[in-house]
């Protein structure tokens, strides 16, 4: 029952440091941390004050927008400290977890009976509704619009990304609950984008239309699936949202229980025995990436993907929406020549002197160099070799820099999210920010049209 | 400490300074930066800016090089010409001699030297008054002006033009990236408007020729274009034509290295293969339709455009600068189509319009000039159509859903 989907355009960046399939359980950590941030666009209201005693899964705070959208604690313990910013933003907030994990509880509910609205109202008291996103804008999805369609991808085709059909074994169920559950909240379908169906944690899910999506990267990006099945037009909303976060919102139904654990792929040229680790959202990085082993000091640790994710200290903590941890060296180094002689440890898209070409299945171990400064948009064609969107990615990021809101819509503004340009902008010779042109004028325009 | 770490601290000595852009261009000439990513993807793709410009004057290296000695070479047998006696041309018997490389050395050189001297100053200066980085666009721009002038222009022409080009053909519509024009083509096209005697006729094209005009010992060196023009019979062979023992600019003579370039940017993808193939069919349709005119017998033998009309379709490809033009300036990206779809109309019209220009402009017959820069003009306009047609889909099936 599965449609087939082909990608030409695009680009697999391979490195070396994959994850082997072995799953070790994490040493607890101490802390954890919710970071606003990451929830693009959400202003919070602390529910509590520090100090307080939260139990996991209990809300911290909700969106000053709409107050029905909650964000809980993953784990249970004392509210330590509320760090503010500039204007006294709300930076990041601290749970000293007691270890105990006294979590909330909601009654079981069976998602096959139950009707849209009391899964829609489950899923926003439970704090859960944050996982779900939306297109157009890449925010957190809006309570008040039907979505025409639900998109998920389950294959990850990112550099170091890791294997769903590792991390999800044992879901099916949750994955099944979850599924049944978002198919009541739209009218139309639940779209999947898989690498093949035989032998997939999906391959014996109902309630959903399968595509099977083969090519290079970004075939496993969820832009690319909507955009091959059924591009957005202006004044639709489609939601998307992960396999891991989608089977936690199934476990919600199945257990009445918020289960904040993540299976993470810990990778990377600099971590020593790259493997799966089983952890909490929001959790310390040095419990990991100590664990596992980290290569030297001048190294660049990612929460996230490679392509799209942020920076962080050992200090740091864990995204809430990453289920990766990344260590590459740093490349804050000069090169001598580095932009005239001949180089075949690094990749490239054109054969400039530089020989990736030649090797399509070497692994590389690539550092955080732009290697090269940045300059105005001069070579043309090559973002659309790993582009596989129907919308000429070079016009519309010029229309996003000089805010052209008429073009920028005309253009397809409302398909695309920033991780949909990540391979334009490792392309790019003039090492523009794709990603974060792209992010700032999806915001302009949900400020003056959304 | 090592001349890394002594370049690094005069870079942080710099840092917010308003020199900080010359000295920064010269320092990543040595090394590329220690800059890392900050926003979006942790890694990027090794090509920068100055590779690709890089890969590019690596093309024209070999042109020039033949350039040199070719100056020498058709110096040299024009000055035996006069005194009667007939040169035949062969690669190391008389072509790659110490003679020829000296006298076009010292002609080419300084002209070279002009060119990235003054380009670069206005781009350095213009980069240190607005506070960006020194852009590379100018290399690439810099090592073409030498290479499709004569070899005798005086070098403070070459110096006015420079001057012109980059500043009107590029820094006013705000630098590399932006211009409309291809900046070596604004610059020749500044010399043809500003200084005509010295761009066009017989006696420009090899050196010596315009200094011992009307004198007893003069020398002619007519191009091949210029003798069809003038409907007289042409003394070079297709070999001569094809491997450039022939006057001409400087770097447009030898079809086959332009070819070979041609063949290393395509591979390269720094240039795009949709231009340059485009525009040898462009070419080759306008060149056969004229032939068919001249088959029809429609043009009589003692018409002003016999001559080139005549001319078969291939051979245009080998004559002039066309095969030049057609590889290293309609293949830059900023001013051409920047579409992929867009870019097979812009390359087949450059062909189409060189031919034409060519045949019907027998006063100054290289037509490959102002086509590129008549469809540089045009390049955005071709490039709306194709992005309108994204658009308007976009737009019907918007309709679609809502009807």
């Amino acid at each position: 029952m599965s449609k087939d989907i082909k990608i030409k355009r695009g680009l697999d960046i391979k490195l070396v440091g994959e994850a082997e399939h072995i799953i070790s359980d994490a040493p607890r950590s101490r802390t954890y941390v919710i970071k606003p941030s990451d929830f693009h666009l959400v202003t919070p209201k602390m529910l509590f004050k520090e100090g307080a005693t939260i139990k996991a899964g209990e809300p911290l705070f909700y969106a000053k927008k709409d107050p029905s959208i909650k964000f809980v604690s993953p784990v249970s313990g004392i509210l330590r400290e509320i760090k503010r910013g500039a204007k006294r933003v709300i930076v990041s907030i601290v749970i000293e977890a007691d270890g105990r994990d006294t979590t909330v509880e909601f009654p079981m509910l069976d998602v096959n009976t139950a009707d849209a609205a009391t899964i829609k109202e489950r899923i926003l008291e439970s704090g859960l509704w944050p996982f779900i996103k939306q297109r157009p804008y890449d925010v957190i999805a809006s309570t008040k619009t039907e979505p025409s369609a639900i998109y998920i991808s389950g294959h990850n085709s990112a550099p170091l990304a890791p294997d769903y059909n590792f991390i999800l074994q044992g879901k099916e169920a949750a994955l099944q609950a979850g599924f049944t559950a978002l198919s009541k909240l739209t009218s139309g379908r639940i779209h999947l984008g898989v690498a093949q169906v035989a032998n997939s944690v999906f391959s014996k899910l109902s309630n959903v239309e399968m595509h099977t999506v083969v090519g290079p990267h970004p075939s496993g990006n969820v832009g690319t699936l909507i955009n091959k099945v059924s591009p957005i037009n202006k004044g639709e909303t489609v939601w998307t949202i992960t396999p891991e976060n989608l089977a936690i919102i199934g476990e919600l139904f199945i257990t009445g229980k918020f289960n904040s654990e993540r299976i993470i792929s810990v990778s990377g040229s600099r971590v020593k025995a790259p493997k799966y680790y089983r952890t909490k959202i929001g959790a310390e990085v040095s419990t990991f990436a100590y664990s596992a082993g980290i290569e030297g000091d001048n190294v660049r640790m990612i929460s996230g993907n490679i392509l799209t994710g942020n920076q962080v200290s050992a200090e740091g903590h864990l995204g809430y929406y990453h289920n990766e941890f990344v260590a590459i060296p740093e490349g804050n180094d000069y090169e001598f020549f580095g932009w005239n002689k001949p180089v075949f440890n690094k990749i490239s898209s054109s054969r400039a002197l530089t020989f990736s070409w030649l090797f399509p299945n070497k692994k590389y171990d690539l550092d955080t160099n732009t290697n090269g400064e940045h300059r105005a948009f001069v070579v043309t064609g090559n973002y659309e070799e790993v582009f596989p969107l129907d919308i000429y990615p070079l016009q519309l990021l010029k229309a996003c820099m000089v805010q052209d809101l008429d073009a920028m819509e005309a253009l397809g503004m409302y398909e695309v999210a920033p991780e949909d340009f990540a391979l334009t902008e490792f392309v790019c010779v003039s090492k523009q920010p794709h990603q974060a042109i792209i992010r700032k004028g999806l915001d302009l325009m949900h400020e003056e049209i959304g | 400490m090592g001349l890394k770490e002594k370049l690094h601290g005069i870079k942080e000595d710099f840092k917010g300074k308003k020199m900080a852009p010359a000295f920064n261009a010269l320092h990543t000439f040595l090394y590329t930066p220690d800059e890392t990513t900050h926003s979006g993807g942790h890694v990027r793709a090794v090509d920068d800016l100055k590779r690709t410009m890089n890969t590019v004057i690596m093309a024209l290296i070999p042109v020039l090089i033949w350039g040199i000695f070719n100056t020498g070479y058709q110096h040299y047998s024009a000055v035996d010409a006069a005194q009667g006696v007939i040169r035949e041309a062969s690669l190391f018997g008389n072509f790659f001699t110490w003679d020829n490389f000296i006298m076009g050395a010292w002609t080419v050189l300084p002209l070279v030297i002009i060119s990235y001297a003054v380009g670069l100053g206005v781009e350095f200066i213009f980069a240190v008054i607005k506070g960006h980085e020194v852009e590379e666009g100018y290399l690439v721009t810099g090592m073409l002006v030498p290479l499709i002038v004569p070899v005798d222009i005086p070098l403070w022409m070459l110096a006015v033009a420079v001057i012109f080009g980059v500043v009107i053909g590029k820094e006013v519509f705000g630098g590399t990236g932006m211009n409309i024009l291809n900046p070596a083509l604004t610059i020749r096209a500044f010399l043809f408007f500003a200084y005509p005697t010295w761009m066009s006729g017989d006696k420009v094209w090899v050196h010596g020729a315009k200094a011992a005009e009307g004198g007893a010992d003069a020398i002619s060196g007519e191009t091949i274009l210029g003798a069809y023009a003038q409907n007289s019979s042409v003394v070079y062979d297709f070999s001569d034509k094809f491997f450039g023992f022939i006057p001409g600019s400087i770097g447009e003579t030898s079809t086959f290295l332009i070819i070979l370039g041609g063949l290393f940017l395509m591979f390269t993808k720094i240039a795009s293969w949709r231009i340059i193939l485009s525009a040898i069919v462009g070419a080759a349709v306008m060149g056969l339709i004229f032939n068919g005119v001249v088959d029809q017998g429609w043009i009589g033998e003692g018409n002003t455009f016999y001559g080139l009309m005549s001319t078969p379709f291939w051979e245009h490809l080998v004559i002039g600068g066309i095969a030049f033009g057609i590889v290293y300036m309609a293949t830059d990206p900023v001013s051409g189509s920047q579409t992929n779809t867009g870019k097979y109309w812009y390359g087949f019209l450059i062909g189409f319009f060189s031919i034409m220009i060519r045949v019907f402009n027998p006063a100054f017959p290289e037509g490959v000039f102002l086509a590129i820069l008549l469809m540089n003009v045009f390049a955005p306009t071709i490039d709306h159509y194709v992005v309108q047609a994204n658009v308007k889909k976009r737009m019907k099936r918007l309709k679609l859903k809502t009807a």
